[in-house]
Protein backbone atom coordinates (compact mmCIF):
# COMPACT_ATOMS: atom_id res chain seq x y z
CA UNK A 1 0.00 0.00 0.00
CA UNK A 2 1.81 3.31 -0.93
CA UNK A 3 -0.31 5.81 1.12
CA UNK A 4 -2.72 4.47 3.52
CA UNK A 5 -4.18 7.67 5.71
CA UNK A 6 -7.19 7.96 7.90
CA UNK A 7 -7.04 11.00 9.54
CA UNK A 8 -9.00 13.60 11.57
CA UNK A 9 -7.75 16.89 13.01
CA UNK A 10 -10.07 19.99 14.12
CA UNK A 11 -8.01 23.44 13.07
CA UNK A 12 -10.05 25.89 15.20
CA UNK A 13 -13.40 25.86 13.56
CA UNK A 14 -12.60 23.84 10.86
CA UNK A 15 -12.90 19.83 10.84
CA UNK A 16 -10.57 18.52 8.43
CA UNK A 17 -10.58 14.41 7.22
CA UNK A 18 -8.82 12.41 5.08
CA UNK A 19 -9.38 8.75 4.15
CA UNK A 20 -7.22 6.96 1.40
CA UNK A 21 -6.08 3.65 1.17
CA UNK A 22 -4.15 3.51 -2.21
CA UNK A 23 -1.19 1.82 -4.67
CA UNK A 24 -2.08 4.84 -6.88
CA UNK A 25 1.83 6.46 -7.83
CA UNK A 26 0.68 9.95 -7.86
CA UNK A 27 -2.77 10.14 -5.67
CA UNK A 28 -3.68 14.06 -6.56
CA UNK A 29 -5.59 15.95 -3.28
CA UNK A 30 -8.56 18.62 -4.92
CA UNK A 31 -10.58 21.05 -2.95
CA UNK A 32 -11.14 24.69 -2.83
CA UNK A 33 -8.54 26.59 -0.58
CA UNK A 34 -9.63 25.97 3.02
CA UNK A 35 -10.50 22.40 2.73
CA UNK A 36 -7.05 21.38 4.49
CA UNK A 37 -5.14 19.87 1.61
CA UNK A 38 -1.61 21.28 3.23
CA UNK A 39 -2.69 20.44 6.45
CA UNK A 40 -3.28 16.75 5.19
CA UNK A 41 0.42 16.87 3.71
CA UNK A 42 1.62 18.36 7.08
CA UNK A 43 0.45 15.61 9.27
CA UNK A 44 2.14 13.39 6.59
CA UNK A 45 5.57 15.07 7.27
CA UNK A 46 4.84 15.11 11.00
CA UNK A 47 4.96 18.89 11.22
CA UNK A 48 0.91 18.42 12.57
CA UNK A 49 -0.25 16.04 14.51
CA UNK A 50 -3.40 14.99 13.97
CA UNK A 51 -6.21 14.57 16.36
CA UNK A 52 -7.21 10.95 15.46
CA UNK A 53 -6.15 8.38 12.77
CA UNK A 54 -3.26 6.09 11.24
CA UNK A 55 -0.61 7.33 8.34
CA UNK A 56 1.46 4.65 7.09
CA UNK A 57 3.25 5.25 3.84
CA UNK A 58 4.88 2.09 1.65
CA UNK A 59 4.24 -0.21 4.65
CA UNK A 60 5.66 1.60 7.18
CA UNK A 61 3.45 2.94 10.31
CA UNK A 62 4.50 7.02 11.15
CA UNK A 63 2.17 7.73 12.98
CA UNK A 64 -0.82 5.96 15.01
CA UNK A 65 -2.72 7.34 17.67
CA UNK A 66 -3.89 4.17 19.16
CA UNK A 67 -1.04 2.79 19.43
CA UNK A 68 1.04 5.75 20.62
CA UNK A 69 3.28 5.74 17.23
CA UNK A 70 4.35 9.14 15.93
CA UNK A 71 7.55 9.65 14.18
CA UNK A 72 9.21 12.92 14.33
CA UNK A 73 9.52 14.49 10.52
CA UNK A 74 13.54 13.65 10.43
CA UNK A 75 12.88 10.21 10.53
CA UNK A 76 9.79 10.03 8.39
CA UNK A 77 12.04 10.44 5.27
CA UNK A 78 9.39 12.75 3.38
CA UNK A 79 10.69 14.71 0.43
CA UNK A 80 8.64 17.63 0.44
CA UNK A 81 8.33 20.16 -1.94
CA UNK A 82 6.29 23.30 0.27
CA UNK A 83 4.48 25.78 -1.66
CA UNK A 84 6.64 28.69 -0.97
CA UNK A 85 9.68 26.25 -1.72
CA UNK A 86 11.45 27.04 1.78
CA UNK A 87 15.06 27.33 0.23
CA UNK A 88 17.48 27.95 2.90
CA UNK A 89 17.84 31.94 2.32
CA UNK A 90 21.36 32.13 3.22
CA UNK A 91 23.03 29.02 1.91
CA UNK A 92 24.00 28.76 -1.93
CA UNK A 93 22.15 26.04 -4.10
CA UNK A 94 24.67 24.20 -4.11
CA UNK A 95 24.61 23.63 0.36
CA UNK A 96 20.98 23.57 -0.27
CA UNK A 97 20.85 20.59 -2.15
CA UNK A 98 23.06 18.76 -0.28
CA UNK A 99 21.61 19.61 2.85
CA UNK A 100 19.58 16.72 3.70
CA UNK A 101 21.90 13.94 1.99
CA UNK A 102 21.32 11.09 3.26
CA UNK A 103 24.17 7.93 3.01
CA UNK A 104 22.59 5.31 1.19
CA UNK A 105 20.22 7.79 -1.38
CA UNK A 106 20.23 6.42 -4.60
CA UNK A 107 20.54 9.59 -6.21
CA UNK A 108 23.87 10.63 -6.54
CA UNK A 109 23.90 14.81 -6.94
CA UNK A 110 25.14 14.86 -10.89
CA UNK A 111 22.06 12.50 -11.61
CA UNK A 112 19.95 15.16 -9.51
CA UNK A 113 21.93 18.39 -11.72
CA UNK A 114 21.25 16.64 -14.97
CA UNK A 115 17.71 15.61 -14.27
CA UNK A 116 16.76 19.36 -13.36
CA UNK A 117 18.90 20.81 -15.84
CA UNK A 118 20.02 23.10 -12.74
CA UNK A 119 23.94 22.17 -12.70
CA UNK A 120 24.78 25.77 -13.65
CA UNK A 121 22.74 27.69 -10.91
CA UNK A 122 25.01 25.45 -7.78
CA UNK A 123 26.84 29.19 -6.66
CA UNK A 124 23.89 31.42 -6.86
CA UNK A 125 21.97 32.87 -3.96
CA UNK A 126 18.00 31.64 -3.73
CA UNK A 127 17.28 35.41 -3.75
CA UNK A 128 18.82 35.38 -7.46
CA UNK A 129 16.55 32.48 -8.68
CA UNK A 130 13.76 32.69 -11.06
CA UNK A 131 10.69 31.13 -9.82
CA UNK A 132 11.03 28.22 -12.16
CA UNK A 133 14.81 27.52 -11.12
CA UNK A 134 14.00 27.92 -7.51
CA UNK A 135 11.06 25.31 -8.09
CA UNK A 136 13.57 23.11 -9.15
CA UNK A 137 16.06 24.06 -6.69
CA UNK A 138 13.54 22.86 -4.50
CA UNK A 139 12.32 19.16 -5.85
CA UNK A 140 16.52 18.67 -5.97
CA UNK A 141 16.67 19.57 -2.57
CA UNK A 142 13.96 16.39 -1.57
CA UNK A 143 15.24 13.90 -3.74
CA UNK A 144 18.64 14.21 -2.84
CA UNK A 145 17.58 13.87 0.73
CA UNK A 146 16.72 10.24 0.24
CA UNK A 147 13.01 10.24 0.74
CA UNK A 148 10.44 6.89 0.70
CA UNK A 149 7.88 9.14 -0.75
CA UNK A 150 7.13 12.70 -2.33
CA UNK A 151 4.66 15.54 -0.92
CA UNK A 152 3.84 18.12 -3.68
CA UNK A 153 2.07 21.28 -2.24
CA UNK A 154 0.33 22.92 -5.75
CA UNK A 155 4.05 22.86 -7.43
CA UNK A 156 2.51 24.94 -10.52
CA UNK A 157 0.44 27.81 -8.92
CA UNK A 158 3.35 30.10 -8.89
CA UNK A 159 4.12 29.88 -11.89
CA UNK A 160 3.09 31.69 -15.14
CA UNK A 161 2.41 29.36 -18.15
CA UNK A 162 5.89 28.78 -19.69
CA UNK A 163 7.51 28.05 -16.33
CA UNK A 164 4.72 25.34 -16.10
CA UNK A 165 4.85 23.65 -19.08
CA UNK A 166 8.96 23.57 -17.71
CA UNK A 167 8.35 22.09 -14.08
CA UNK A 168 5.26 20.29 -15.69
CA UNK A 169 7.37 17.29 -17.73
CA UNK A 170 10.37 17.00 -14.65
CA UNK A 171 6.95 15.70 -12.59
CA UNK A 172 5.74 13.80 -14.84
CA UNK A 173 9.10 11.62 -14.80
CA UNK A 174 9.66 12.33 -11.15
CA UNK A 175 6.91 10.18 -11.11
CA UNK A 176 7.41 7.58 -14.11
CA UNK A 177 10.84 6.72 -13.22
CA UNK A 178 11.96 7.48 -9.07
CA UNK A 179 9.42 4.67 -8.10
CA UNK A 180 8.61 6.96 -5.36
CA UNK A 181 4.73 7.33 -4.07
CA UNK A 182 3.58 11.00 -4.40
CA UNK A 183 0.84 12.70 -2.77
CA UNK A 184 0.01 16.06 -4.89
CA UNK A 185 -2.16 19.03 -4.02
CA UNK A 186 -3.43 20.88 -6.41
CA UNK A 187 -6.53 23.10 -6.86
CA UNK A 188 -6.73 22.36 -10.56
CA UNK A 189 -8.88 19.54 -11.26
CA UNK A 190 -7.10 19.53 -15.03
CA UNK A 191 -3.56 19.31 -13.59
CA UNK A 192 -4.85 16.83 -11.11
CA UNK A 193 -6.73 14.57 -13.94
CA UNK A 194 -3.26 15.11 -16.47
CA UNK A 195 -1.08 13.50 -13.45
CA UNK A 196 -2.53 11.80 -11.25
CA UNK A 197 -3.83 7.88 -10.82
CA UNK A 198 -6.25 8.47 -8.35
CA UNK A 199 -8.24 12.03 -6.99
CA UNK A 200 -9.33 12.38 -3.96
CA UNK A 201 -11.47 15.50 -3.71
CA UNK A 202 -11.82 16.30 -0.17
CA UNK A 203 -14.51 18.93 0.13
CA UNK A 204 -16.39 15.39 -0.19
CA UNK A 205 -17.11 14.22 2.94
CA UNK A 206 -14.27 12.19 3.92
CA UNK A 207 -15.74 11.10 7.42
CA UNK A 208 -16.24 7.39 6.96
CA UNK A 209 -13.62 5.44 8.71
CA UNK B 1 42.17 72.59 21.11
CA UNK B 2 45.21 69.87 21.58
CA UNK B 3 43.98 66.55 21.15
CA UNK B 4 47.49 64.92 22.09
CA UNK B 5 46.79 62.52 24.87
CA UNK B 6 49.39 61.82 28.06
CA UNK B 7 50.05 58.41 29.31
CA UNK B 8 47.69 58.75 32.12
CA UNK B 9 44.59 59.55 29.29
CA UNK B 10 45.43 56.88 26.87
CA UNK B 11 45.68 54.13 30.37
CA UNK B 12 41.98 55.27 30.76
CA UNK B 13 40.93 54.95 26.64
CA UNK B 14 42.89 51.38 26.84
CA UNK B 15 41.08 50.37 30.64
CA UNK B 16 36.98 51.47 28.97
CA UNK B 17 37.95 49.43 26.01
CA UNK B 18 39.27 46.47 27.93
CA UNK B 19 35.85 46.93 30.62
CA UNK B 20 33.83 47.35 28.02
CA UNK B 21 34.69 44.17 25.37
CA UNK B 22 35.14 42.12 28.39
CA UNK B 23 31.51 43.32 29.41
CA UNK B 24 29.66 42.21 26.14
CA UNK B 25 31.58 38.88 25.79
CA UNK B 26 31.17 37.89 28.98
CA UNK B 27 27.40 38.72 28.49
CA UNK B 28 27.25 37.46 25.15
CA UNK B 29 26.20 33.50 25.64
CA UNK B 30 24.03 34.53 28.53
CA UNK B 31 21.79 37.34 26.80
CA UNK B 32 21.59 35.03 23.71
CA UNK B 33 20.29 32.26 25.96
CA UNK B 34 17.73 34.37 27.60
CA UNK B 35 17.00 36.39 24.43
CA UNK B 36 16.14 32.66 23.15
CA UNK B 37 14.15 31.46 26.33
CA UNK B 38 11.94 34.86 25.58
CA UNK B 39 11.57 34.40 22.05
CA UNK B 40 10.53 30.43 22.22
CA UNK B 41 9.51 29.13 25.56
CA UNK B 42 6.51 29.15 26.83
CA UNK B 43 6.05 28.59 30.85
CA UNK B 44 4.82 30.26 33.59
CA UNK B 45 6.89 33.21 34.83
CA UNK B 46 7.82 34.56 31.55
CA UNK B 47 7.06 37.71 32.16
CA UNK B 48 8.81 37.56 35.95
CA UNK B 49 11.81 36.77 33.66
CA UNK B 50 11.22 39.64 31.32
CA UNK B 51 11.02 41.81 33.69
CA UNK B 52 14.06 40.60 35.56
CA UNK B 53 16.00 41.27 32.40
CA UNK B 54 14.85 44.73 31.81
CA UNK B 55 15.67 45.53 35.48
CA UNK B 56 18.74 47.24 34.76
CA UNK B 57 17.05 49.91 32.49
CA UNK B 58 14.17 51.50 34.60
CA UNK B 59 16.56 50.68 38.30
CA UNK B 60 18.45 53.64 39.38
CA UNK B 61 22.09 52.20 38.51
CA UNK B 62 23.23 53.81 41.73
CA UNK B 63 20.77 50.71 43.53
CA UNK B 64 22.33 48.31 40.44
CA UNK B 65 25.58 49.08 41.49
CA UNK B 66 24.69 48.60 45.19
CA UNK B 67 22.83 45.26 44.80
CA UNK B 68 26.02 44.28 42.97
CA UNK B 69 28.05 45.38 46.41
CA UNK B 70 25.89 43.20 48.74
CA UNK B 71 25.76 40.49 46.61
CA UNK B 72 29.60 40.42 45.74
CA UNK B 73 31.15 42.20 48.09
CA UNK B 74 33.84 39.93 50.46
CA UNK B 75 31.00 38.79 52.89
CA UNK B 76 28.32 38.66 49.78
CA UNK B 77 26.85 35.30 48.97
CA UNK B 78 28.52 34.62 45.46
CA UNK B 79 31.50 37.11 46.48
CA UNK B 80 32.68 35.24 49.27
CA UNK B 81 31.71 32.04 48.18
CA UNK B 82 34.04 33.49 44.91
CA UNK B 83 36.57 34.35 47.09
CA UNK B 84 36.23 31.59 49.26
CA UNK B 85 36.81 28.60 45.90
CA UNK B 86 38.80 30.82 42.95
CA UNK B 87 40.56 33.54 45.14
CA UNK B 88 38.46 35.68 42.84
CA UNK B 89 37.79 39.47 43.83
CA UNK B 90 35.62 41.25 42.42
CA UNK B 91 35.47 44.32 44.32
CA UNK B 92 37.29 47.53 43.45
CA UNK B 93 38.55 45.65 40.31
CA UNK B 94 38.07 45.99 36.60
CA UNK B 95 36.68 42.74 36.74
CA UNK B 96 34.06 43.80 39.16
CA UNK B 97 33.91 47.08 36.90
CA UNK B 98 33.22 45.15 33.64
CA UNK B 99 30.71 42.64 35.53
CA UNK B 100 28.75 46.39 36.64
CA UNK B 101 28.69 47.06 32.70
CA UNK B 102 27.56 43.86 31.39
CA UNK B 103 24.95 44.03 33.32
CA UNK B 104 23.84 47.56 33.28
CA UNK B 105 24.09 46.42 29.45
CA UNK B 106 22.13 43.17 29.39
CA UNK B 107 18.72 44.42 28.42
CA UNK B 108 19.84 46.29 25.74
CA UNK B 109 21.30 43.07 24.09
CA UNK B 110 18.69 40.38 25.03
CA UNK B 111 15.99 43.42 23.45
CA UNK B 112 17.84 43.03 20.15
CA UNK B 113 18.82 39.25 19.92
CA UNK B 114 15.00 38.81 20.81
CA UNK B 115 14.15 40.74 17.92
CA UNK B 116 16.07 38.95 15.19
CA UNK B 117 15.14 35.19 17.22
CA UNK B 118 11.71 36.10 16.74
CA UNK B 119 12.59 37.33 13.23
CA UNK B 120 13.72 33.74 12.05
CA UNK B 121 11.17 31.94 9.74
CA UNK B 122 9.73 28.81 11.78
CA UNK B 123 9.13 27.86 8.47
CA UNK B 124 12.51 26.88 7.43
CA UNK B 125 13.59 25.06 10.30
CA UNK B 126 10.17 22.89 9.47
CA UNK B 127 11.86 22.66 6.05
CA UNK B 128 14.96 21.38 7.55
CA UNK B 129 13.35 19.16 9.84
CA UNK B 130 11.31 17.03 7.06
CA UNK B 131 15.30 17.05 5.41
CA UNK B 132 16.35 14.91 8.63
CA UNK B 133 18.53 17.36 10.46
CA UNK B 134 18.23 17.18 14.13
CA UNK B 135 17.36 19.86 16.29
CA UNK B 136 21.27 20.65 17.39
CA UNK B 137 21.77 21.17 13.12
CA UNK B 138 18.94 23.01 12.86
CA UNK B 139 19.67 25.27 15.38
CA UNK B 140 23.45 25.63 14.19
CA UNK B 141 22.89 25.97 10.50
CA UNK B 142 19.64 27.91 10.28
CA UNK B 143 18.38 29.78 13.40
CA UNK B 144 22.04 30.59 14.44
CA UNK B 145 23.00 32.40 11.15
CA UNK B 146 19.90 33.57 10.33
CA UNK B 147 19.93 35.36 13.57
CA UNK B 148 23.44 36.23 13.54
CA UNK B 149 23.24 39.92 12.49
CA UNK B 150 21.02 40.49 15.08
CA UNK B 151 23.31 38.57 17.54
CA UNK B 152 25.98 41.21 16.67
CA UNK B 153 23.86 44.22 16.77
CA UNK B 154 22.89 43.73 19.94
CA UNK B 155 26.84 42.44 21.21
CA UNK B 156 27.52 46.08 19.69
CA UNK B 157 24.77 47.52 21.27
CA UNK B 158 25.91 46.31 25.18
CA UNK B 159 29.45 47.66 23.89
CA UNK B 160 28.56 51.12 23.31
CA UNK B 161 26.17 50.64 26.83
CA UNK B 162 29.55 49.24 28.28
CA UNK B 163 31.72 52.24 27.75
CA UNK B 164 28.97 54.61 28.76
CA UNK B 165 28.24 52.84 31.97
CA UNK B 166 29.16 55.41 35.71
CA UNK B 167 26.41 55.09 37.99
CA UNK B 168 26.96 50.95 38.76
CA UNK B 169 30.29 50.99 38.64
CA UNK B 170 31.84 53.82 40.71
CA UNK B 171 28.80 52.59 43.89
CA UNK B 172 30.08 48.78 43.03
CA UNK B 173 33.99 49.48 42.60
CA UNK B 174 34.63 53.20 43.48
CA UNK B 175 37.27 55.47 41.27
CA UNK B 176 40.64 53.74 41.27
CA UNK B 177 43.30 54.88 39.02
CA UNK B 178 44.56 52.44 36.61
CA UNK B 179 42.11 49.59 37.73
CA UNK B 180 38.53 51.32 37.53
CA UNK B 181 38.66 54.93 36.41
CA UNK B 182 37.06 54.15 32.98
CA UNK B 183 36.20 57.10 30.83
CA UNK B 184 32.90 58.48 32.68
CA UNK B 185 34.61 58.40 36.20
CA UNK B 186 37.58 59.59 34.88
CA UNK B 187 35.50 62.44 33.11
CA UNK B 188 33.68 63.11 36.54
CA UNK B 189 36.77 63.24 38.52
CA UNK B 190 38.38 65.58 35.91
CA UNK B 191 35.76 68.02 37.02
CA UNK B 192 36.31 67.74 40.46
CA UNK B 193 39.68 69.30 39.68
CA UNK B 194 40.14 72.77 38.82
CA UNK B 195 42.18 73.50 35.56
CA UNK B 196 41.69 70.11 34.23
CA UNK B 197 38.91 71.63 31.47
CA UNK B 198 40.75 70.29 28.43
CA UNK B 199 41.07 66.96 29.44
CA UNK B 200 37.55 66.87 30.05
CA UNK B 201 36.93 68.16 26.55
CA UNK B 202 39.09 65.67 25.25
CA UNK B 203 37.60 62.22 27.21
CA UNK B 204 34.27 63.81 25.86
CA UNK B 205 34.91 63.78 22.51
CA UNK B 206 36.83 60.38 22.55
CA UNK B 207 33.70 59.26 24.29
CA UNK B 208 31.02 60.34 21.96
CA UNK B 209 33.39 58.78 19.20
CA UNK B 210 33.45 55.64 20.80
CA UNK B 211 29.72 54.84 21.38
CA UNK B 212 28.94 56.65 18.00
CA UNK B 213 31.11 53.69 16.31
CA UNK B 214 29.51 50.95 17.85
CA UNK B 215 26.16 52.65 17.55
CA UNK B 216 26.61 53.13 13.63
CA UNK B 217 27.82 49.31 13.46
CA UNK B 218 24.86 48.36 15.76
CA UNK B 219 22.12 50.13 13.31
CA UNK B 220 24.31 48.86 9.80
CA UNK B 221 23.75 45.23 11.22
CA UNK B 222 20.38 45.66 11.92
CA UNK B 223 19.16 47.14 8.29
CA UNK B 224 20.87 43.89 7.53
CA UNK B 225 18.47 41.92 9.36
CA UNK B 226 15.60 43.69 8.02
CA UNK B 227 16.70 44.20 4.42
CA UNK B 228 17.04 40.63 4.16
CA UNK B 229 13.66 40.23 5.63
CA UNK B 230 15.23 37.36 7.65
Amino acid sequence: MAFDIAVRHRLGEREIALTCRSDARLIALIGPSGVGKTSILNMVAGLLTPDEGHIAVEGETLFDRASGVNLPPAQRHAGYLFQDLRLFPHMRVQANLLYGRRPGGALALADVLSFLGIGHLLHRLPATLSGGEAQRVAIGRALLSAPRFLLMDEPLSGLDRARRDEILPVIERLRDEMALPILYVTHDIREAERLADRIIDMSVDQAEW
Amino acid sequence: MDMSLSPEEWSVIGLSLKVSLVAMAAMLPFAFALAWILARWRFPGKLLLDAFVHLPLVVPPVVTGWLLLILFGANGPIGGWLERWFGITLLFRWTGAALAAAIMAMPLMVRAMRLSIEAIDARLEQAAATLGASRTRIFLSVSLPLSLPGILAGSMLGFARSIGEFGATITFVSDIPGETRTLPIAIYAALQRPGAEAMVSRFAIISILLSLGALLVSELLARRVSHHGL
